[in-house]
């Protein structure tokens, strides 16, 4: 049998599962949440939306294709969803210490010791699934035998947006036409499905007046966290929403586009962790399966006139995208996957 | 935002469609089909929508009261599909719940303009659709047309051309000669030089030859695929071959979702499925299978299957998503976001399932029961059945579905040791075995990186085996299961361990049973808190809540999802696992109305089952099913969680029967019998001496550990004898021995006669009738009965021969002597349930062969012949309740029912297509007709018999048999048939005054007209082939001339009272004049 160190999750009301240690011997602590998508541990771990988050597999089974290398074209991360794990620590049922993967350059426990994240396998994460589900995320702390206990730490009391999105303007790729993109935290593939489609994209800090730089089209992006913490991104979007020019919001930027018109969100009981969300647009027969990280919604009766709804989920009825009735505006909750179509709608406006 | 509304079938509504089965279980095509079928149905009768069924298959669910409206047992052929069109006038006709039989015969009835005659719409995929799906330049084509790649060969004439050609392709590639037979001068080129060299070859053979692209060793990867008619379109599934391509699908190892693909992989093999299923136009459901390399993302696609299939019910029961009944809702015009999730009942079924387990199929092969055939996997299907497990680890699931294929495996280590001579050589060319082979391999020393070279299995698996040879070893390192640390013993549970392996590798051969090492560790490991906990099935990963009461056992977890309360409601009925030769869908039917029955009473029912292809794994058929398997471990832990009121073990076929001993001695309520009487009837001993105390007759038989013994018992019985040793090295499990050397060849080569590996020998009575009793009791007391016989005469197993019920030539005297018995044995082992008992009769001398205290094979097909359901009055006798005789008497009925076997010789290379004592069909059919005569047509016709045209080639055996078929072959002669025949057969005919031409047998190849050229150059419309004795001989000349008819398609008949039932029956009646009637007009 393999030597592992003893790993026990303590969440906030007490409640412990206890396993085995496959990541960085540390302990740490973070907002517990689940994700039910059956691959892709690189990308969520560097999703900046999971800051501060310990995240839990369903599927049990985590590792198999070990991780691909971190190789950069343009600053940008080809794998990865940004340039670090941004996930506390990862939770599964059962790692698989042997990977195969002709991309693969090392383990999945290598790379988290690496990047200091601690993991744990060897726990029910089902129970644990169905525990969070019923009580909302939760705060938790890893502690690994031998470490040295942490406080439990809220990520949500932070202002996320501003811990994971760029510091400083970006120029990527090169084009006739150029977009601005609100980094609240951008996953890569934004900007990858950008650039690719032959744009300049300017990317700029979550609190960067960009009303004063010149562009073709906006794009908010996704983000961590609560998207109240994002005013300074709202107050920017309203001036945008004057200026005209077509603007597109993704995940958060949801959010904030809804917060910019003068609508409301809220927290959702169930919030949606999962490649698998059907979203059906309104007023058509067509639907998608999408794929979502977030735990707010948008309160659809505090739209104001000239917006409608876009989209909604077709397991929970909630809003998944708004529109403005008459101008070149409109957000997903989700992002773009079976839905490339949306950007090159976008595109097509601009 | 664009809208693709297909303009084929909106705003259609149906009122009465027509739904093709699949007819008789076959290899490639089983009972998948049964509940494809079944959920068509369901979806149909949700709506309103009268369903009329053509399916021949008597034993499947799909043709039971209470599903299909009408059913017709006819042939799923275009002719008599017209027929049924003529008479019953649906509007709609659904073609995708029927395998490749409904496909084809739906195709021909498109192109032969008889839908549009009749004003028909196809439900669901068009037909255009399904043609550029199985006609490969249509398809090739038609992926060409959005640059999705498929794998295409390039015919060529020149070593240049070939060398252009593979350049194009990109190495390595294959170079097969075309025409050539045999695969000669075909191989692998990794170069120009050995590209050269072969091709240069091969044009020596052929003037021609075929450069393809190799993709050996690349991954085989499968997604379902749903869409609707508005274009929207979700995956179900990603689904993973553990062999890598080149073995069949059906013949691999298969896991679900994939496990050594990432997220890119799986997104662009996912992305790339929609776009063609989008292209082609499937309105429905398919499958999308592809070769993708291991070494980039590179593809071809290998095929779609427009229709549901082998993998779709897979892929239904590993994710809990209806695809069959989604699917037809989607035919019937519906969206998919307008239908519901039927686990959750609440979201909608536009979603793609998330599932938190890993699912395990593996085939189950039964080619130990031929002779001659090639055990080597490959690209085509041997496989006869199959199972799938569950696990939250690989190895949990992998060791549990190696115990479910039922082939006294204990899963993948702890089995009895494997005599392999070439390791190297088994893993390259992979047999039945191969699994096992991988353990031995690794037992052995080679590392994972031989055993990949050897196999090109993708290393992630073999690092998982790897873990459980170690946990194996760790294992073997204590003596006592107290010394094991407590987290070794429960890593090896949370492993798949069963406690037999346990025991095993820690008690090594100390108990004196396995049963009694299990239930050391057992207790043991209960005393430390390691229990197994149940997991739902609920399509979505727990991220919504969902009442389901779709279930398995685990390790991996801590928590039950199921709140148990110990109100004694439940009643456990124990399923039939993996189907195989002589246990198929029948217990299937037996199951499901068992569990129909257990609720309407008023009571909880539970299934315990692991076959994927079933309906009695349909979570909508039961109040709680458990998807797990059927071993004494996991059943009694099932039972402790659910505290049931009872178990019933008799509908499952044998392996429940079997647990009955171990289950009572825990203290388990068996319904039904009890558990002393049925080792009664199951110990031979046992039941010799009851029948001796009653005075009932059996043929004599003996146990024996010695030549000298059995030559003794022989003296007196005389030959033939039918020999059953208890210990076989290869072959067949029984034998028939008509002389000395068969004998002596027998028991020398095949098998082994000691102290510790008796051998019973039997009397054999030649030319005696076989006869069927099957019947439930109550109390000892018989309720209903029904008595059928057999067409062929004893020898014939009972599973392969052709049955008829009533019975039309049973002597009334023998019938009265029968039922007699038959509640003489009822009484005495104070029966409560079904069973079945088997008898011999010659000359109104009647003996029991075989009494089995369960539902046999026949309760379907005599249930519904008689209307009177055997298996609900069972339950309801094992329920307690007080059985009324029913009213009407089997002997009444004015018509008559057939049940014929469906073989599958054609699919096993090698095989002797001859019938023996030991069972080789894989499936059924009954019909029914006015007299023998008609129900004996249409069953032949049903199982693909055609009837002949012009000629018959004969060798009719022995002079016995000679004289049994020369009635026959007058008819043929009256008739206008060309005979051919044999040498013996032509000089006896020709003395009868029947004209024949003389043929030469294949062991005089020089002689004019050869029997199989005359084969090869389809002179000939029926074979009939009488084997002189009972034992084979693979090289004989009848060998020859009955595989040639087999791998020709030629009808093959082997058997002299069946040829001459079936050569009566179309001499004398033309199947223009066959009746169309459904089940209910009899």
């Amino acid at each position: 049998m393999r030597e592992t160190r003893r790993a026990t999750l303590i969440l906030e009301d007490g409640t412990t599962f206890v396993g085995k240690s496959f990541g960085h011997e540390s302990s740490t602590s973070g907002e517990v949440v689940f994700n039910t998508a059956m691959t892709g541990y690189p990308e969520s771990l560097t999703d900046p939306s999971c800051e501060g988050q310990i995240l839990v597999t369903t599927y049990p089974i985590l590792g198999n294709y070990g991780v691909p290398p971190h190789l950069e074209k343009d600053t940008i991360s080809e794998f990865y969803e940004s340039n670090r794990i941004h996930a506390r620590a990862i939770i599964a049922q059962d790692y698989s210490w042997e990977h195969s993967h002709w991309q693969a350059d090392r383990s999945l426990s290598e790379w988290l010791i690496e990047e200091g994240v601690p993991a744990i396998y060897g726990i029910d994460t089902r129970a644990l699934t169905k525990h969070l589900r019923e009580n909302g995320s939760m705060l938790g702390k890893i502690v690994i035998e031998g470490t040295e206990e942490v406080d439990f730490y809220n990520p949500n009391s932070e202002n996320l947006v501003a811990k994971t999105s760029c510091k400083e303007v970006e120029i990527h790729g090169d084009g006739a036409k150029t977009v601005v993109l609100v980094d609240c935290g951008t996953q890569h593939n934004i900007i990858r499905g950008l650039t690719k489609r032959g744009l300049k994209v300017v990317r700029v800090p979550w609190d960067y007046d960009f009303t004063t730089e010149s562009y073709d089209g906006l794009i908010i992006s996704n983000g961590p966290g609560n998207p109240a913490m994002a005013e300074a991104t709202v107050l920017n979007i309203r001036k945008a929403l004057e200026i005209g020019k077509p603007i597109c919001g993704i995940c958060m930027g949801n959010h904030l586009l809804a917060m910019a018109a003068g609508a409301k969100t809220y927290k959702l009981k169930y919030g949606h962790h999962s490649h698998n969300q059907p979203v059906r647009r309104i007023g058509t027969n067509n639907c998608y399966i999408t794929s979502q990280n977030h735990g707010y919604a948008i309160d659809i009766t505090t739209l104001p006139e000239d917006w409608e709804p876009m989209f909604e989920n077709m397991n929970d009825g909630t809003n998944e995208g708004i529109r403005h009735k008459t101008k070149p505006y409109f957000s997903t909750q989700f992002h773009p996957d079976d839905t490339d179509y949306l950007l090159d709608e976008f595109i097509a406006m601009i | 935002m664009t809208f693709h509304p297909d303009n084929i079938m909106t705003n259609v509504s149906f009122k009465k469609v027509l739904l093709l089965g699949s007819g008789a279980l076959k290899i490639g095509e089983a009972g998948e089909f049964d509940y494809s079928g079944s959920q068509a149905i369901k979806a149909m009768k949700e709506e309103g929508i009268e369903t009329v069924l053509i399916n021949p298959n008597i034993a499947t669910v799909q043709t039971s009261e209470g599903f299909a409206d009408k059913i017709y047992f006819l042939p799923v052929t275009p002719f008599f599909v017209e027929k049924v069109i003529e008479k019953e006038r649906p509007d709609g006709i659904l073609l995708a719940f029927g395998g490749q039989t409904a496909l084809n015969c739906g195709v021909t009835l498109h192109e032969s303009g008889i839908l549009e005659k009749y004003g028909i719409r196809v439900l669901g995929t068009p037909v255009q659709a399904i043609m550029d799906t199985e006609d490969r330049e249509l398809f090739i084509h038609k992926l060409d047309e959005i640059d999705v790649k498929t794998i295409k060969s390039e015919a060529v004439e020149s070593v240049d051309a070939a060398l252009r050609a593979a350049r194009e392709l990109g190495f390595p590639v294959i170079v097969r000669a075309a025409y050539a037979l045999g695969g000669l001068g075909s191989g692998f080129c990794d170069d120009e030089k050995e590209l050269i060299e072969l091709t240069e070859k091969a044009l020596s053979f052929s003037p021609q030859v075929l450069v393809e692209k190799s993709l050996k060793g690349w991954k085989e990867i499968e997604f379902e695929v749903v869409r609707d008619r508005y274009d929207n379109c979700i995956t179900v599934c990603s689904m993973e071959n553990f062999d890598p391509l080149g073995i069949h699908t059906g013949e691999s190892i298969v896991v679900a979702p994939s496990q050594t693909l990432s997220n890119d992989d799986v997104q662009f093999l996912r992305k790339l499925a929609i776009k063609m299923v989008r292209h082609i136009g499937i309105v429905g459901e398919c499958n999308v299978q592809y070769a993708y390399d291991p070494q980039s993302m590179d593809y071809r696609v290998i095929e779609v299957n427009a229709r549901l299939s082998r993998s779709s019910a897979l892929a239904s029961k590993a994710t809990g998503y209806p695809l069959a009944f989604v699917a037809a809702k989607i035919g019937l015009g519906y969206g998919l976001f307008e239908l519901k999730n039927s686990v959750t009942k609440d979201t909608p079924a536009y979603f793609e399932p998330s599932i938190d387990y890993i699912v395990v199929k593996l085939p189950r092969w039964d080619l130990g029961k031929f002779h001659g055939v090639r055990r080597e996997i490959g690209s085509s299907m041997k496989s006869v059945g199959e199972v799938m497990s569950i696990g939250r680890t690989f190895e949990e699931a992998i060791q549990k579905g190696l115990r479910m294929i039922g082939q006294g495996m204990h899963g993948f280590v702890g089995n009895h040791d494997l005599k392999i001579a070439d390791i190297d050589k088994s893993l390259r060319e992979p047999t039945d075995k191969r699994i096992f082979v991988i353990a031995k391999a690794l037992r052995s020393g080679y590392t994972i990186e031989d055993i990949y070279n050897l196999t090109k299995i993708d290393r992630w698996f073999l690092y998982r085996l790897q873990n459980l040879i170690n946990t194996e070893i760790e294992l073997e390192g204590y003596n006592e299961i107290t010394d094991v640390p407590v987290e070794l013993l429960r890593t090896a549970k949370e492993q798949g361990f069963s406690d037999f392996q346990i025991a095993k590798a820690v008690l090594k051969d100390r108990p004196q049973s396995g049963a009694e090492g299990n239930s050391i560790v057992r207790e043991y490991r209960k005393s430390l808190g390691i229990l197994p906990v149940v997991k739902q099935i609920d399509t979505l990963a727990a991220e919504y809540p969902a009442q389901t009461n779709y279930l398995y056992l685990t390790y991996n977890g801590t928590t039950n999802d199921v709140e148990y309360t110990g109100d004694h409601r439940s009643i456990v009925v124990l399923g039939s696992g993996a189907y195989r030769i002589g246990s198929s869908v029948e217990f299937d039917w037996c199951s499901v109305n068992a569990l129909m029955t257990v609720k309407r009473e008023g009571w909880r029912s539970v299934m315990i089952n692991y076959n994927p292809e079933t309906v009695s794994t349909d979570y909508d058929m039961c109040d709680r099913l458990y998807f797990d398997e059927l071993t004494f471990e996991r059943v009694m832990d099932i039972i402790e969680l659910e505290q049931p009121h009872g178990a019933i073990l008799s509908v499952g076929g044998q392996i429940p029967n079997n647990l009955a001993t171990r289950l009572d001695a825990e203290g388990v309520n068996i319904l039904g019998t009890s558990a002393k009487c049925i080792d009664n009837a199951e110990d031979r001993h046992k039941f010799s001496a009851m029948l001796d105390t009653l005075g009932i007759d059996q043929p004599r038989w003996k146990e024996l550990t010695s030549f000298d013994d059995i030559r003794k018992f022989i003296d007196q019985v005389g030959f033939p004898v039918l020999v059953r040793p208890s210990y076989v090295l290869s072959g067949a499990a029984m034998n028939v021995c008509s002389n000395e050397e068969e004998l002596e060849r027998f028991l020398r080569l095949a098998a082994n006669v000691s102290k510790q590996h008796p051998v019973v020998v039997t009397e054999f009575i030649q030319n005696a009738k076989e006869i069927e009793m099957d019947a439930v009791a109550a109390k000892g007391e018989i309720k209903a009965y029904a008595i059928s016989e057999h067409i062929e005469f004893a020898g014939v197993h009972s599973g392969d021969a052709t049955i008829q019920f009533p019975p039309q030539k049973l002597y009334v005297e023998t019938m009265r002597r029968i039922k007699k018995i038959s509640a003489q044995i009822a009484k005495a082992l104070e029966i409560t349930g079904p069973f079945n008992i088997q008898f011999l009769a010659k000359n109104n001398d009647i003996k029991v062969i075989e009494c089995n205290l369960r539902a046999s094979r026949s309760f379907p097909f005599v249930s519904k012949v008689s209307k009177i359901n055997f298996i609900d009055l069972a339950t309801r006798a094992m329920l307690g309740q007080e059985i009324e005789k029913p009213n009407k008497s089997a002997f009444d009925l004015d018509y008559v029912g057939i049940k014929a076997s469906q073989f599958s010789f054609s699919r096993l290379q090698g095989a002797d297509p001859v019938l023996g004592v030991d069972m080789s069909s894989t499936g059924e059919v009954g019909c029914l007709g006015v007299d023998s005569t008609e129900a004996i047509l249409k069953s032949m016709l049903s199982v693909g018999y055609r009837v002949p045209k012009n000629s018959v080639l004969m060798s009719t055996g022995s002079a016995r048999s000679k004289a049994d078929m020369l009635e026959a072959a007058q008819m043929l002669h009256k008739q206008g048939f060309t005979i051919y025949a044999t040498e013996g057969t032509a000089r006896y005919l020709e003395e009868n005054a029947i004209p024949v031409i003389r043929v030469y047998w294949p062991s005089q190849p020089d002689m004019e007209p050869q029997a199989l050229k005359l084969l090869h150059d389809k002179q000939i419309d029926l074979v009939v082939n009488i084997p002189k004795n009972l034992s084979s001989t693979e090289l004989s000349n009848g060998y020859k001339i009955r595989r040639a008819a087999i791998d020709l398609n030629i009808p093959l008949l082997t058997n002299a009272r069946l040829a001459s039932a079936f050569i009566n029956a179309f001499t004398t009646l033309s199947v223009d004049d066959i009746e169309i009637k459904t089940w209910d007009e009899y």
